[in-house]
């Protein structure tokens, strides 16, 4: 098992700029089921890609691939042309939140928004949206969802990932490499890799996924990487302290981050005292999760934690 | 981005929330040239001299040529000499306060030079209270807090008496219902005049958080004034960043000798850039790993000189820049740059580098820690350019060597 995608996951994109269609290119060649696009202005028509089979991703395909996505010009359309049940968002920040309200009226189960710099009022706006609503959103302003072996959605290089007994769930696209590539190389491996990303207003939580992670028979453990700002972590700190039989390592970066500036990410900002690393990393250690003191240190955490 | 209160309080009052009459001034007979017209309008003789900065603590900060004038001046000259008599001790003021440096809590050591000043009308103070919008990450919203601690720094509140922070959320389909605003009223225990007049602000202040896009709206304090009026005597604005574009008018309002240069040559050039006080520069793709790399950098022993983060689809100009902009700090001892390629190409980056370093030039140690996608071609290409470059394994490595090299950090 898994959590959120698998080879069964059939997904569409949104926003086919030159980043949407790249990283349509790499699922394709990872082997993930993209069924569709959707374009207002191009509705009716065809994108082709092609090129060489990514080995990492789904066994036992061609070496090649070529295929000609369908264009839509509504999601609603092409869920009912093709049953896709997840989409991925690459529209631009200021049409963003309205295609993520677009896929959940869809009726998605998934929306992995990949799109960076959504204004905070908006995504306010589309988190009022969902109350209610089936769909869950993961992002915006994250790497996306892996599941090795079966399914890639976003933006992360496919090959540093391998089909494994470990979660892992992070507020940061790079450290999730990190991560991942210290797991693959000690054998542990990903059940899935989550990128909830950096953004103050998001879709999915740490509880979220390490509540998912927690149900799911293959994870046999979690690293979670969280960073400066907000109080995401404590709360995945109690949770993990109060409902969680897996062990749990962790990072938390931003230790010298100083107060009252914004550290690349929109979300990861201490103010007013709040949201500070080390009140992360105590919260962490109290509920024993083994945090790692570096993120070369977090595959090692893992092991520890592991027992 | 900030703004100054002069500009906060012109956005309010177009907003028709209530704010003592005031100008701005940017030299010494700007200044003076408002004192009698706002004495005529307001009817008050008292006249207030606030330095415009974008920080806090101005009324309890000191200039650091005029260790006795203070941020914020409150001239009570014209009550018995008339509007003339405030125009003096305002030339005064102004001549000192004007082109010096103000230092308060909020501004560290360096202060900051003051180019402009508001001079305001003078308020007969009742009651002093707080009122903010923020945006509650936990709850996904916008929230209004209001304290009867006007005046104090409320994480001060917040942390000594957590019972006098009163909230309400904001609704982003509905706004603040009356009877929230009524609620903040009743437990700020406000007159019927005042809480009349609190709750029509208190309104208005919570729909201008949504119409501009701020991440904060800060009133401290806000005054209830003798005759019952709810006025915000100070005003701080923090705008999101990402929703600029949608309001051309407050982009504007920028004012960029606020902000340190490099950080604003970053900026223009695709790059997040912040300056600190170590000596090791970091070049970094990813805001998690960057501060990761300056946690690691501490740990083995010293300082980060800055926080930068070349994003996730930088070109080799975007690193040449960042490379530039890292070896301008004079207190740069040595650099470290980490990069985790997974759509960013090692290759890309390595030719970023050793193209920097062709132009600008290396006078201090170098490590280069590359991992991710054609991650042989990037040392191959590091390699042959004959460059002084040392090798790293891992963040962690990396770290050690680029701390030993320039000499076991601080210690």
């Amino acid at each position: 098992m898994s959590v959120l995608v698998d080879k069964n996951t059939k997904v569409i994109v949104q926003g086919l700029g030159s980043t949407g269609q790249f990283h349509t290119d790499t699922a394709i060649a990872y082997g993930t089921q993209m069924v569709a696009a959707v374009h207002p202005t191009r509705a009716g028509t065809e994108f082709h890609f092609e090129g060489e089979t990514d080995h990492s991703g789904v066994p036992g395909r061609d070496d090649t691939y070529s295929v000609d996505l369908p264009i839509f010009g509504t999601v609603r359309e092409a869920v009912s042309a093709t049953g896709a049940n997840a989409s991925v968002v690459y529209v631009p920040p200021p049409f963003a939140a309205d295609a993520i309200m677009e896929a959940a009226a869809a009726g998605l189960e998934l929306v992995v928004a990949i799109t960076e710099g959504i204004p905070v009022a908006d995504m306010v706006v589309v988190k009022r949206y969902l109350e209610g609503k089936p769909t869950r959103l993961v992002g915006p302003n994250c790497p996306g969802v892996i599941t090795p072996g079966e399914c890639k959605i976003g933006i992360m290089p496919g090959y540093i990932h391998e089909r494994g007994r470990i979660g892992v769930v992070s507020r940061s696209g790079t450290l999730t490499y990190e991560a991942v590539h210290q797991l693959t190389q000690l054998g542990l491996g990903q059940t899935t890799a989550v990128g909830i990303g950096g953004d103050p207003v998001n879709g999915t939580n740490f509880v979220d996924v390490l509540d998912m992670f927690e149900a799911d028979d293959e994870t046999q453990g979690v690293v979670m990487i969280g960073e400066i700002g907000g109080t995401a972590e404590e709360e995945a700190a109690e949770f993990v302290r109060s409902g969680m039989t897996k062990p749990v390592a962790g990072f938390i970066a931003g230790t010298t981050a100083p107060p009252g500036k914004r550290m690349g990410h929109a979300g990861a900002i201490v103010s007013g005292g709040k949201g500070t690393a080390d009140a992360k990393i105590e919260a962490m250690n109290q509920a024993g999760i083994v945090v790692a003191e570096t993120p070369s240190d977090m595959g090692e955490a893992m092991f520890r934690a592991l027992g | 981005m900030k703004i100054h209160e002069h500009q906060a309080k012109q956005l309010m009052a177009a907003r028709g929330i209530s704010v003592p009459l005031g100008r701005v001034a940017r030299s010494v007979d700007e200044a003076v040239a408002a004192v009698r017209p706002l004495i005529e309008e307001s009817g008050n003789p008292v006249v207030v001299v606030k330095a415009q900065i974008h920080a806090g603590g101005r009324g309890k900060g000191t200039f650091k040529e005029h260790p006795d004038v203070h941020g914020v001046n409150v001239i009570t000259d014209g009550i018995d000499g008339g509007p003339s008599a405030a125009e003096e001790r305002v030339r005064e003021l102004a001549k000192r306060m004007l082109g010096s440096t103000l230092v308060t809590i909020q501004t560290g050591e360096e202060g900051k030079v003051v180019s402009r000043l508001y001079i305001e009308q003078g308020i007969s103070i009742d009651r002093e209270l707080y009122l903010a919008v923020l945006l509650d990450r936990a709850l996904s919203r916008n929230i209004v807090m209001a304290s009867t601690e006007g005046g104090m720094e409320i994480e001060k509140v917040a942390e000594e008496t957590p019972e006098k922070i009163l909230r309400a959320e904001v609704d982003p389909a509905i706004g603040l219902a009356d009877f929230q605003a009524n609620e903040l009223a009743m437990g700020l225990e406000l007159s019927a005049d005042a809480a009349k007049n609190f709750k029509r602000f208190v309104k208005s202040l919570a729909a201008a958080a949504g119409e501009l896009d701020t991440s904060l709206i800060e009133i401290n304090p806000l005054v209830v004034t003798t005759d019952g009026s709810v006025m915000a005597l100070d005003g701080k604005m923090t705008f999101d960043d990402n929703a600029l574009y949608r309001h051309p008018d407050i982009a504007e309002m920028r004012d960029e000798t606020e902000e340190d240069s490099a950080e604003l040559e970053a900026k223009n050039a695709g790059l997040s850039y912040i300056k600190l006080n170590g000596t090791i520069g970091c070049l970094v793709n990813g805001a998690g790993l960057a501060m990761a790399t300056m946690d690691t950098i501490k740990l083995a022993g010293a300082e980060p000189a800055n926080f930068l983060d070349v994003g996730g689809g930088a070109t080799a100009d975007q690193v040449t820049t960042g490379f530039q902009i890292i070896t301008k700090d004079p207190a740069v001892k040595g650099i470290f740059v980490n990069i985790f390629g997974g759509i960013m190409r090692c290759d890309v980056i390595a030719n970023g580098i050793v193209e920097a370093i062709q132009r600008v030039g290396l006078e201090v140690p170098l490590v280069v820690r590359l991992e991710g996608t054609n991650v042989e071609l990037g040392k191959q290409i590091i390699a042959d350019s004959g460059l002084d470059v040392v090798n790293a394994d891992s963040l962690k490595d990396g770290a050690e060597k680029i701390v030993e090299l320039t000499g076991g950090g601080s210690q």
